[in-house]
C-alpha cells in the first residue's frame, strides 16, 4: 500500500540516496554528524526541495502536492517547536485543529495529561519533547518522522514510545527516525549515511593527545 | 481538506493573539513608540499651534509607518527561530495562506491598536475634528497595506543575517503611496478640496496588494525553512 522510494543527489550532503519502505516498516537513520540525516528527514516531509530525485508515495511523486503531501507526515524536528508563552493543550490547537484529533487523548498517552494547563516555559526538556511527540501522535498521519526523539527522555518515557511504535506500525504506519541512541523499534531496517569522505574532514589537531582535553 | 482552511486561518490567527496578549508589553511597544515619536514633534517644532495643525497628517502617517515596522521582525523570526514554522507548513495550509494569516495577525496586534491611538494624537496635534474621519479611513486602508507588505518583506528577509536592518530599507520605499496618498488625502479635506480620490488610489493599492503580497510571502516562507 504505501511504498516510498527517494532518490536523492546532492552535491554535497547526501549523494543518491534511495530506499524503499512498506506498510509497518521502520527505518533508522544513522551516521555521524553532518552526514545529511536531518536534510533528508526535511526532504521526506516536503519541507526541502531535492536538488536531484524523488519522493514517491505508492509510486506516485509526493513532493509535487506539497500540502497534501504534508497531511500525511507528521514531522518532529530538532526543536520542539513549542510557544513557551502559551499552555500545553493551546500549543497542540492548531495541530489539532489540522488533523482533527483529539489534544487530551494524546497528551494522556505520553503521559503529560497534568500539565495540560501549564505554559510551556516551566517545562523542563524532556516535558517539552514528550509534548513535541505528543503532537505527532496527534497528527494521524501514516508516516513519521522523528528527528532523535529521543532527545531528553527518561527510562520510562522510551517504554511508553515503544508501545506508541508499535501500535503506530500495527496500524500501517511508517516510523522514519535519525538517532545516535539504541530506539524501541524491533526489526527496523537501518540506514547508515556516510557522511563526509574521510579527505575532505580539517583536520587540524590530529596528533593532539586527546588526554591533555581533559 | 479544502473545508479546513478557514479553519486553520482561524487557529493561526486565535494563536498570535493570545501570545499578543500574554506578551502584552511587545504590543503596547508599538503604540506608545507611535504616541511618544508624535509628542517629539511639538517639542522638536515649537508649540505655534498653526504650524502643528498643518503637519498634523504627516506626523500621524510617519509615525504610524515607523511604529507599524517594529513588530515586523519577530512576526515570521520568532517562527522560524523555535521551529514553530515548520510545524506551521506541515499543516497543509498553503504557505501563502499562513503568510496572510500572520499578516492579518500582525495588523489586530499592531494596525488596530494604532488606528486607535491615531485618534488622540492627531487632536493633541490640534488637527480639526472635521478630517478625523479622512485621517482614520486613511489609516485604516493604509495599515491594512502596511501589514501586507511589511509581512512579504519580513519573509523576504527571513534567515538572513542582519535581517532586522534590512526590513526598513525594504518597506518604507515600497509604502511611500501609500503614505503619499493618505497623506495628500488629508492636506486636501483641511484644505477644503476632494479628498476621495486620493482614499480610492489607497483602495486599489490594498487590493493590489491583498493577492499579491501573501504570494510572495509564501514563497519567502519556503525559502527560508530550506
Amino acid at each position: 500500500m504505501e511504498n516510498i522510494s527517494v532518490f536523492r543527489g546532492e552535491r554535497l550532503v547526501l549523494d543518491r540516496v534511495g530506499f524503499t519502505l512498506d506498510a509497518g516498516d521502520a527505518l533508522l537513520l544513522t551516521g555521524p554528524n553532518g552526514a545529511g540525516k536531518s536534510t533528508l528527514l526535511r526532504v521526506l516531509a516536503g519541507l526541502r526541495k531535492p536538488e536531484g530525485g524523488h519522493v514517491l508515495w505508492s509510486g506516485v511523486d509526493a513532493l509535487a502536492d506539497r500540502s497534501q503531501h504534508a497531511g500525511r507526515v507528521a514531522y518532529l524536528g530538532h526543536q520542539d517547536a513549542l510557544k513557551l508563552g502559551l499552555t500545553l493543550r493551546e500549543n497542540l490547537t492548531l495541530a489539532a485543529r489540522a488533523s482533527g484529533g483529539n489534544p487530551d487523548l494524546c497528551m494522556k498517552s505520553l503521559n503529560i495529561s497534568g500539565l495540560a494547563d501549564l505554559p510551556a516555559r516551566m517545562l523542563s526538556a524532556g516535558q517539552k519533547r514528550r509534548a513535541a511527540l505528543a503532537r505527532v501522535l496527534l497528527a494521524q498521519a501514516p508516516l513519521w518522522l522523528l528527528d532523535e526523539p529521543s532527545l531528553g527522555l527518561d527510562i520510562n518515557t522510551m517504554g511508553l514510545l515503544g508501545t506508541l511504535f508499535a501500535a503506530h506500525r500495527q496500524a500501517g504506519g511508517i516510523v522514519i527516525a535519525t538517532t545516535h541512541v539504541p530506539l524501541p523499534l524491533p526489526n527496523a531496517r537501518t540506514l547508515a549515511l556516510p557522511g563526509l569522505n574521510e579527505s575532505d574532514i580539517p583536520q587540524p589537531m590530529e596528533d593532539f593527545p586527546e588526554d591533555d582535553l581533559l | 481538506m479544502k473545508f479546513q482552511i478557514p479553519s486553520l486561518i482561524m487557529a493561526i490567527l486565535e494563536r498570535d493573539l493570545r501570545l499578543a496578549l500574554r506578551h502584552g508589553a511587545d504590543t503596547l511597544g508599538a503604540v506608545l513608540f507611535f504616541i511618544l515619536a508624535g509628542a517629539l514633534f511639538p517639542l522638536a517644532l515649537g508649540p505655534s499651534p498653526e504650524l502643528l495643525r498643518r503637519m498634523a497628517p504627516g506626523i500621524v502617517w510617519v509615525c504610524a509607518l515607523l511604529a507599524a515596522l517594529l513588530p515586523l521582525d519577530r512576526l515570521f523570526g520568532a517562527e522560524l527561530e523555535d521551529g514553530s514554522l515548520d510545524q506551521l507548513l506541515m499543516t497543509g495550509l498553503p504557505a501563502s495562506l499562513i503568510a496572510l494569516a500572520k499578516m492579518m495577525a500582525h495588523w489586530l496586534t499592531t494596525g488596530l491598536p494604532l488606528l486607535l491611538a491615531a485618534g488622540p494624537l492627531a487632536i493633541m496635534l490640534g488637527m480639526p475634528s472635521g478630517s478625523m474621519v479622512v485621517l482614520l479611513t486613511g489609516l485604516f486602508l493604509g495599515t491594512l497595506i502596511l501589514s501586507l507588505i511589511g509581512g512579504m518583506a519580513a519573509s523576504v528577509v527571513l534567515g538572513a543575517r542582519r535581517g532586522g536592518v534590512l526590513l526598513p530599507l525594504l518597506v518604507l520605499p515600497l509604502t511611500t503611496p501609500a503614505l503619499i496618498f493618505g497623506a495628500a488625502a488629508l492636506d486636501a479635506a483641511q484644505t477644503g478640496l476632494s479628498w476621495g480620490p486620493d482614499l480610492e488610489l489607497l483602495g486599489a493599492f490594498l487590493a493590489a496588494a491583498i493577492p499579491l503580497c501573501p504570494l510572495a510571502a509564501g514563497a519567502g516562507l519556503r525559502a527560508a525553512v530550506e
